[in-house]
C-alpha cells in the first residue's frame, strides 16, 4: 500500500497463534498460526495503511485486509463486516473487547493479532 | 439454548461495550492492574489476575474430582493444539509447585502423527514431528510419538474392555506382560525409588531417553509408505468428512489407550476445552450419539475399564485457552486438520462449530450453559463398565450398544436394500440382533458397496455378541477378505491391522458413527438417573413397515 499524501500509519497484523487464524510471529520456538494459511503462509504482515479521510478504525481495516493480505476464502476469516466468531483479535495484547472492538481507532505503530480458535485453524 | 430472544437476549442487549479506545476500566480482581481479557460479560482480569484464575481453575478441576492418584502414570494425550499444549504447560507448571502445592503423579506425553489422514506430504510431517519433539524435549516429560499408520499394528486386544475381560487372550495377555516389564523397566531406570513426583531438574535425568527404546514397535520408526497409501485409502473411501472425523477420533483414541496400556499408564488425560465439549455435545447429539454424551463430554470417562480418560481443561473456554498461551507463550505447534480450510458446511463437526460459536457472539452464555448441561449427565448405570453385565459394545467407541436386542427385527430382504442383502442374510441370524444394522453401517462407512461378499463361512454366534466372543469370531475375517469388489474391504483384508480388520468384520456400529450416511432414531438425551431410555427407532430403522 502506498501512503498518500495525509497522514498514514504504521503497524503490523499478525496472524495465527494457533488454530486458524492469526498468531503473533514468535519470539520463540514454535509458533505457527493457522489462520496464516489464509494469508499466503505468512504470519506477520508490516503494513502501512494509506491516509484517507476518515480515521482508520478496526472495521476499515477488515475491509482493508480483506482486500490487500486475504489470499483465500475470506469467508473464513470474515463475516458480515466482523471477524468470524471463533476468531480472536489482540490489539496490543490486550482483549479487543477492552477497546471498542470494531470501532476502535488505530494509532501509528500499532499491532493486531488475530487468533484462531476454530478447530482444524 | 432453544430460548433464544427470551433469558439471554438480555445480557446481549444490556451489555453496553466499552466503546473508548481508553483503558480507564480496572481488573475486576485486583482493582488496580490493566486489564487485558474480558472473560464472562463485563469481567476483566489483569494480566496477573489472570494466571492465577487460569492456574486454580486446573488445580481446582483435578483437586474436585479426586481421580488421580499420588504417583499414577498418567498420559497427557498432545496434539500440538492450543488447548493440549496449555494442558501440558498447567501440569508442568504444577509439578515444578513447592511441596506443598505440588501435582504428585507422574506424567507422559504422547502425540499422534495423523499426517496421513489429512494428506500430508511425508516432508511437511517430518517438519511438524520436529517441530513438536523440539517441544517434547523443552518438557521434559517421557514421550510417545505414535503415527496414526500403527493402528495396522494393533492387537485386537485394543477393542475389548479390560475391565470386564478376567480371561485374557494371547494378545490382551502380551500386552499386560509387556506393559508389566515395562513399568519394571522404568522403575528400575529411576534408580533407587525416589519419590514418584519428580522434582523439575530430576526429569532430565530421569528420563534421559523418552523415546520410546523398550518398544520396538512405537518408536520414531516411519512408517512404510505402504501403510501410509493404506491409511490414506482408508481415508480416501470414507466418504463424509462427518464420517472421516469420527474415524479418526476412534482411531486416535484406540492408539493413545493401546500406548496408555503398554506402558502402564491409567489415566489420560485430553485437553478438551469447555467451548470444545460444548461443541462436542451438539454434535455427538446430531450424531444420534445422545446416549453417550455423559462419556463423550464429561469430566471422566471410564468406558475403556482399565485406563481412564480424563478432561482436565474442561473448564476453560477457548478464548481463555489463547489468551493463556499468548500472554505466557506456551509454544504449541499448528497442525493442520482434516478440517482445515474446510467450508463451514463441510461437516456436523464444523457446522456445529459454527452454530455454536455464532450463537456465542450473540448470547455470551451459550456456551456455558450447554457446558452446564453436560454437567449434569449421569451415566447410567447398566452402562459402567464395572456394574453392569457385559453387553454388546460398539467396537469403534467402545459404548455399550444402546439397544434393544430382543426387539431387533430379523433380517429381511426390507434391510437389504441397494445390494447389502447378501452381506446382511450372510450374517443373519435371529440372534445376532443387530446384525443387519452393522453390516449395512460397515460398508457405508467406508463408502463402500459389496454386493457379492457373501459371508457365510463364519458361524453365527448363539448370543448377542459378547467382546469375548467377537474375539474369537475369526471366521469374519476371512468374509471380509473374501472375493468380490475389493475396494476398502481388500485394503482392510491385505494391510489391514488385525484390529481393523476384525472391526470390519464383526463391527456392530450403532448409528452413531454413520454420520449423515443413514437416517438414525432419534438421538437420546439421557438427564437425569435411571437407565437410558431404549430408543425404538432401531425398529423403525430397520423395519421402516412398524409404526412407533
Amino acid at each position: 500500500a502506498t501512503p498518500p499524501a495525509s497522514r498514514s500509519l504504521r503497524g503490523s497484523v499478525s496472524l495465527g497463534d494457533e488454530a486458524v487464524c492469526p498468531g503473533i510471529e514468535a519470539h520463540d520456538r514454535a509458533w505457527r498460526g493457522g489462520a496464516e494459511l489464509l494469508f499466503d503462509g505468512v504470519k506477520k504482515h508490516q503494513v502501512t495503511l494509506p491516509g484517507q479521510e476518515e480515521p482508520w478504525d478496526i472495521r476499515n481495516l477488515l475491509v482493508w485486509i480483506k482486500k490487500n493480505l486475504l489470499k483465500e476464502r475470506p469467508e473464513l476469516f470474515i463475516q458480515g463486516d466482523s471477524v468470524r466468531p471463533g476468531i480472536l483479535v489482540l490489539i496490543n495484547d490486550a482483549d479487543w473487547e477492552l477497546l471498542g472492538e470494531l470501532d476502535y481507532q488505530l494509532q501509528d505503530q500499532d499491532s493486531i493479532l488475530f487468533i484462531s480458535t476454530l478447530h482444524g485453524g | 439454548m432453544c430460548q433464544v430472544g427470551e433469558d439471554y437476549a438480555e445480557p446481549a442487549s444490556e451489555e453496553p461495550p466499552p466503546r473508548q479506545p481508553g483503558r480507564e476500566q480496572k481488573c475486576v480482581k485486583c482493582k488496580e492492574g490493566l486489564p487485558v481479557v474480558v472473560i464472562r460479560a463485563g469481567d476483566a482480569f489483569c494480566r496477573d489476575c489472570f494466571k492465577a484464575f487460569y492456574i486454580h481453575k486446573f488445580r481446582a478441576v483435578l483437586g474436585k474430582n479426586r481421580l488421580i492418584f499420588p504417583g499414577e502414570k498418567v498420559l497427557l494425550a498432545w496434539s500440538g493444539g492450543p488447548s493440549s499444549s496449555s494442558m501440558v504447560w498447567q501440569v508442568l507448571e504444577g509439578l515444578s509447585r513447592e511441596s506443598a502445592k505440588r501435582l504428585r503423579f507422574v506424567p507422559g506425553i504422547v502425540c499422534i502423527d495423523e499426517g496421513a489422514a489429512c494428506g500430508l506430504s511425508p516432508e511437511a510431517r517430518a517438519k511438524t514431528l520436529a517441530e513438536m519433539k523440539l517441544i517434547l524435549q523443552t518438557v521434559g516429560f517421557p514421550w510417545h510419538v505414535v503415527a496414526l499408520e500403527e493402528v495396522f499394528d494393533l492387537p485386537p486386544s485394543v477393542l475389548r474392555c479390560f475391565a470386564q475381560e478376567p480371561v485374557e487372550t494371547e494378545g490382551a495377555y502380551k500386552a499386560a506382560v509387556d506393559s508389566f516389564l515395562q513399568q519394571q523397566h522404568v522403575l528400575g531406570a529411576e534408580g533407587a525409588g525416589d519419590s514418584p513426583s519428580l522434582a523439575q531438574g530430576e526429569e532430565q535425568l530421569s528420563w534421559p531417553c523418552t523415546q520410546d527404546p523398550q518398544n520396538p514397535q512405537s518408536p520414531d520408526r516411519p512408517p512404510t509408505a505402504a501403510q501410509t497409501e493404506a491409511l490414506s485409502r482408508l481415508f480416501d473411501s470414507v466418504k463424509t468428512l462427518t464420517a472421516k472425523e469420527e474415524l479418526l477420533q476412534a482411531l486416535r483414541t484406540h492408539l493413545i489407550l493401546h500406548v496408555a496400556r503398554t506402558h502402564g499408564y491409567s489415566k489420560v488425560m485430553t485437553g478438551d476445552s469447555c467451548t470444545r465439549l460444548a461443541i462436542k455435545l451438539m454434535t455427538s447429539l446430531a450424531l444420534g450419539r445422545g446416549a453417550f454424551l455423559a462419556w463423550d463430554t464429561g469430566f471422566s470417562d471410564e468406558r475403556h475399564g482399565d485406563v481412564v480418560v480424563v478432561r482436565p481443561m474442561r473448564e476453560h473456554t477457548l478464548k481463555e485457552v489463547a489468551f493463556y498461551n499468548h500472554l505466557f507463550a506456551v509454544p504449541s505447534v499448528f497442525t493442520p486438520a482434516l478440517d482445515t480450510k474446510a467450508p463451514e458446511k463441510a461437516s456436523i463437526h464444523r457446522l456445529m462449530e459454527a452454530f455454536m460459536l455464532r450463537l456465542q457472539d450473540q448470547f455470551p452464555s451459550t456456551v456455558s450453559t450447554v457446558y452446564r448441561t453436560s454437567e449434569k449427565l449421569v451415566k447410567a448405570p447398566r452402562d459402567g463398565c464395572a456394574a453392569s453385565p457385559p453387553g454388546p459394545r460398539c467396537l469403534l467407541c467402545m459404548c455399550a450398544l444402546d439397544i434393544d436386542t430382543a426387539g431387533l427385527c430379523l433380517p429381511s430382504p426390507g434391510c437389504s436394500e441397494e445390494g447389502i442383502g447378501e452381506w446382511v442374510l450372510g450374517f443373519s441370524s435371529p440372534l445376532v440382533p443387530s446384525a443387519p444394522l452393522y453390516l449395512q453401517t460397515v460398508p457405508r462407512l467406508l463408502g463402500l458397496r459389496l454386493p457379492c461378499i457373501c459371508p457365510r463361512r463364519s458361524p453365527p454366534p448363539h448370543r448377542p455378541l459378547h467382546p469375548a466372543v467377537l474375539q474369537g469370531w475369526g471366521g469374519c475375517r476371512a468374509a471380509v477378505g473374501g472375493p468380490g469388489p475389493v475396494r476398502g474391504a481388500a485394503l482392510l483384508s491385505q494391510g489391514g491391522p488385525p484390529s481393523l480388520r476384525h472391526r470390519a468384520a464383526v463391527l456392530r456400529l450403532p448409528r452413531e458413527h454413520e454420520g449423515l450416511a443413514l437416517p438414525g432414531p432419534p438421538a437420546t438425551l439421557h438427564l437425569g438417573r435411571g437407565p437410558a431410555p431404549q430408543p425404538e427407532g432401531l425398529h423403525r430403522a430397520a423395519d421402516p413397515g412398524v409404526p412407533g
